[in-house]
């Protein structure tokens, strides 16, 4: 039975590690519990992070572990979804209608977008097909900036959502196991779900037939060509899929915050980030995004903890000072991501995977 | 006269990617003469070329040059050993003139006013068309060009791939004297070819391949006098493959 | 409708050869350089055609100066990314750093030479801008160097791992300038004598766009000097078109690569410094904001070459000037569109090199 539920949800493709699943398990008891165990809002806001990236990251590494295309374009999807919904409660106010059609719209635009994109340049080196991303992203993010009426500018937008959704909705009075069940707790548990179930979407589509093409196609596009297959066609359609998912993440992050923000959505360090996240957790595995946002949200967290504590340390030599103050994190989660794609270049999950193996492997000889 | 072997390979293994095409190649140079290395196609002859210039590195075996262990050498060091490379794609560049072409070949930087001259006698469109692009010759013509970049100066061992494919006659005759001339000129030749009727004439020895390996070595003109063994791993005459 | 372009993009560098003459011939006519003068012809009907559209001669007049100058400097930023690219094969993202290095060290040296550059003699102040200009691109040569080194020859012949290690170099190198200059903004001053506008007759020239535009053009014309008729030139020329060849003939093309990667490193300083100059402020992000117009470039004038730089970026830069000055809500598209045009026409760029 237990290979049934393998092969259903999994489709097939287990962690194979045994500390790889015990991270895995570990997180997951984590976001199913955590409005039970954590009380504050903060500690909710790391676990929603977790969950909406998780998406997010994954999606991004469809594209570029599974089909080696390396897109700079996957924030700006995000933040369609997001300024999507945002732009559609704050026009049509605070229902499920204006829900759906801030999420169709969103939806119609990424598709739209990612198919022009990959008509222009797939057909030619690779490397133009990631310059067109970058650039249509860097577009995107002064349009939404210069377009401030419609999406609040530099300052952003709040807008408000179905009541069944905000914390004031308490359709209970008694406290459940400690929790008091709002509209928020709701929300949470929506996202969770959905994010769950994109993530198994996601692990069906590369073990399906079509990941299998795109794999083929990533390592040698002519031979796959020379097999008949339309590459250009599948290339699109990851694409394509790939921008909805993102999409779908960025819609689940702005019904969270109630809130939309040029800095958080289109900037190029939420491109950055994820971009960190995917190679550090490990391309072309999706668990690897899970790993990634997770030491991701730690790094960000407790990186800084760390460097205001050894810069105190070091304030006295004048140079050193400045590398270690807190707001140069950046310099040291640089230095690991080189790191990481020098020496571990299949990432997080990918070590835990090969140490797995080869314990099974090592025998007296 | 004993010949001694210029270019030695033994055992050569060479992996690309995950396909291992050369098998364990064993065969030798002599310095002087036209060594002949045939094959039906797939067979592994550019990619024995290709190692032997060290633009995919052996994985195994050794090639020796003039008593020097070459095998895992810089294609720029083997080059320098006095080894020209003739491509099958001749590897002329378009947008540079014939002269620069040329010029670019010449290391020293200089032309030897004689050799030039001697290369024109051999090949006189180059003359005509010096200052003209390389891309703007026809493919005898740049076979010409590439031919004469691999002798501007002298060289102890010439490796060319496939010198005929896709000329039409008149050139490959026209070629097949330019080889001639070289060889008077006491320059060693490894030639890559599928047309044996073109190296039937031309070649002293021979080197055949099948499935990655050397399964024959000999005399050319023992190879021309024994139609089995041109059927068998040529795949010439009625029999079909 | 699988057509032949999609097959051409990942096969390595020695292919399996096409058939002779039929195939190569047109395409060679197509970039012969002296069949290919469309683009340049572009850049100046551009030019022309906008001239109606803005009106007032004079107003045209300070805009085809502005988009020239800010052309110039961009293709001074930008050629030594596309001759890595077109020579190497290497996707340097990093390359934005060195045009913010170049820009703070420029900053410094002109804060060091204060008197010199602000309150002395204009011949003075020439000079003074002159040793900025040549610190700049020492230290972003040395950079280079270091850079090379560290991150690109690991990496070589991997895309995917050049275009990941050369972003984290540059948010490295980022970080490292944040560190030692902090974050405040930084201000680099242009001397009077290169300061402000002259007049003639109706027209208002300002001082260093003129300046910009002189330089750019004497680099443009000493790189094709350089590579016409120099030996190093004629290497790099064969090397962009077939590497393998290249090294085939006996030449060491490894040393060549470094030295067109420092080359190509100094340039962007220099450009970093002309833009700090002309900006007059600016923060570390100076490079990668100028990173997206850098790549469109390099990509819209095809990689490996400088006359393709060259008329890229003055398209770019006067596309977008115009743009601006005519359809302001329309300006951030301006660069997308100009690339989308440009690779529908030609899809490996205005001037593709080698086969």
């Amino acid at each position: 039975m237990l290979k049934n539920l393998a092969s259903h949800f999994f489709s097939d493709d287990l962690p194979r590690s045994k500390w790889l699943s015990l991270l895995l398990f570990a997180v997951l008891l984590y976001v199913v519990t955590a409005p039970f165990v954590f009380s504050g809002a903060r500690s909710l806001n790391v676990a929603v992070t977790i969950c909406v990236f998780l998406v997010l990251v994954g999606s991004f590494d469809l594209l570029l572990g599974y089909s080696g295309m390396v897109s700079f374009a996957h924030a700006m999807f995000y933040g369609i979804g997001a300024y999507g919904v945002a732009i559609a409660l704050h026009l049509m106010g605070p229902g499920w209608g204006a829900i759906l059609v801030g999420v169709a719209a969103a939806a119609a635009t990424s598709a739209l977008l990612s198919i022009l994109m990959a008509l222009v340049s797939l057909r030619v080196k690779a490397i133009f097909y990631t310059m067109t991303t970058l650039a249509v992203a860097s577009a995107f993010g002064a349009l939404v900036l210069r377009l401030n009426e419609l999406t609040g500018g530099d300052d952003g937008r709040s807008f408000k959502v179905p009541e069944v959704l905000t914390p004031g909705f308490r359709p209970f009075e008694e406290p459940f196991w400690g929790l008091t069940f709002t509209g928020k707790t709701l929300t949470y548990y929506l996202i969770l779900v959905l994010a769950l179930a994109l993530f198994f979407l996601m692990l069906r589509i590369v073990n399906s037939r079509f990941g299998r093409v795109l794999e083929a196609l990533r390592e040698n596009e002519f031979r796959a060509e020379a097999l008949g297959y339309r590459t250009l066609a599948y290339r699109m359609a990851i694409n394509t899929i790939a921008a909805l998912i993102a999409t779908a993440a960025g819609v689940l992050m702005s019904l969270w915050l109630r809130y939309v923000g040029p800095q958080t959505t289109v900037g190029f360090n939420v491109m950055l980030n994820i971009l960190l996240m995917s190679v550090i957790g490990g391309l072309g595995t999706v668990y690897g995004a899970i790993l990634g946002v997770v030491l991701f949200v730690v790094a960000e967290n407790y990186l800084q903890l760390l460097l205001l504590k050894v810069s105190a340390a070091a304030s006295g030599f004048p140079v050193i000072s400045h590398l270690l103050e807190p707001d140069r994190w950046l310099l040291w989660f640089g230095l690991l991501f080189v790191l990481v794609v020098y020496f571990f270049p299949t990432g997080l999950v990918g070590r835990l995977r090969e140490i797995a193996t080869n314990g099974k492997i090592s025998s007296p000889s | 006269m004993s010949k001694v072997d210029l270019l030695r390979l033994e055992g050569v293994h060479t992996h690309i990617g995950e396909y291992h095409i050369l098998q364990g190649v064993d065969f030798a140079v002599p310095d002087e003469g036209v060594t002949v290395l045939l094959g039906r196609n797939g067979v592994g002859k550019t990619t024995t070329l290709r190692t032997l210039m060290g633009l995919w590195h052996a994985s195994a075996g050794k090639v020796s040059f003039d008593g020097e262990d070459i095998t895992q050498l810089d294609t720029s060091e083997i080059s320098r050993r006095g080894i020209a490379y003739v491509p099958e794609d001749m590897g002329i560049f378009a947008q540079l003139t014939v002269q620069e072409n040329v010029r670019l070949a010449a290391l020293s930087g200089r032309f030897d006013e004689a050799r030039l001259q001697w290369i024109f006698s051999l090949f006189p469109a180059l003359e005509r068309f010096w200052l003209r692009p390389g891309g703007t010759l026809s493919g005898g013509q740049k076979q010409m060009l590439a031919i004469a970049r691999a002798i501007i100066e002298p060289r102890k061992l010439l490796l060319i791939d496939e010198p005929t494919k896709g000329l039409a006659p008149a050139m490959v005759q026209n070629l097949a004297e330019a080889l001639r001339a070289l060889k008077q000129a006491r320059t060693a030749i490894l030639l890559v070819e599928q047309n044996f009727h073109f190296v039937r004439s031309l070649g002293d020895h021979v080197a055949v391949m099948d499935d990655g390996k050397v399964v024959h070595t000999g005399s050319m003109a023992e190879l021309a006098s024994n139609e089995e063994i041109q059927n068998r791993l040529l795949g010439l005459g009625t029999a079909t493959t | 409708m699988i057509t032949s372009t999609s097959v051409a993009q990942e096969a390595p560098q020695s292919k399996v050869s096409t058939a002779e003459g039929a195939a190569t011939a047109p395409l060679a006519a197509l970039h012969a350089p002296r069949g290919n003068w469309w683009p340049p012809f572009l850049v100046a009907t551009l030019a022309i055609f906008a001239l109606p559209l803005v009106g007032a001669f004079p107003t045209w007049v300070t805009l085809t100066l502005a988009g020239l100058a800010m052309g110039m400097m961009l293709f001074i930023m930008a050629s030594g990314l596309s001759l890595v690219f077109g020579l190497m094969d290497v996707m340097n993202l990093g390359h934005a750093a060195f045009v913010a290095v170049g820009a703070y060290v420029a900053s410094s040296v002109a804060g060091a030479l204060g008197g010199l550059l602000y309150s002395g003699t204009s011949s003075g102040a020439l000079l003074g801008m002159v040793i900025v200009a040549i610190a700049a691109m020492l230290s972003t040569a040395v950079l280079g160097l270091v850079f090379e080194r560290l991150f690109i020859r690991p990496v070589y012949g991997d895309h995917l791992k050049q275009i990941l290690i050369t972003i984290g170099a540059m948010i490295i190198v980022e970080q490292l300038v944040l560190s030692f200059w902090g974050t405040q903004q930084m201000t680099l001053v242009l001397p009077e004598v290169v300061r402000g506008t002259f007049t003639l007759g109706d027209i208002a020239v300002e001082r260093f766009r003129v300046v910009a535009v002189v330089l750019g053009l004497v680099l443009y014309l000493g790189l094709l000097l350089l590579f016409g008729r120099t030996r190093i030139g004629l290497l790099i020329r064969a090397g962009v078109e077939n590497r393998e060849m290249v090294q085939a003939l006996g030449y060491r093309i490894q040393r060549v690569f470094v030295g067109v990667f420092v080359a190509g490193a100094a340039l962007a300083g220099l450009g970093g410094a002309m833009w700090g100059f002309y900006r007059e402020q600016f923060t570390a992000a100076v490079g990668a904001d100028l990173l997206v117009q850098m790549l469109i470039i390099v990509v819209i004038g095809g990689l490996g070459s400088v006359r393709g730089c060259f008329v890229g970026a003055l398209l770019l830069a006067l596309v977008q000037t115009y743009v601006n000055y005519l359809l302001p809500d329309l300006a951030l598209v301006s660069n997308v569109a100009v690339m989308v045009a440009v690779l529908l026409w030609r899809p490996r760029g205005l001037y593709a090199a080698g086969t």
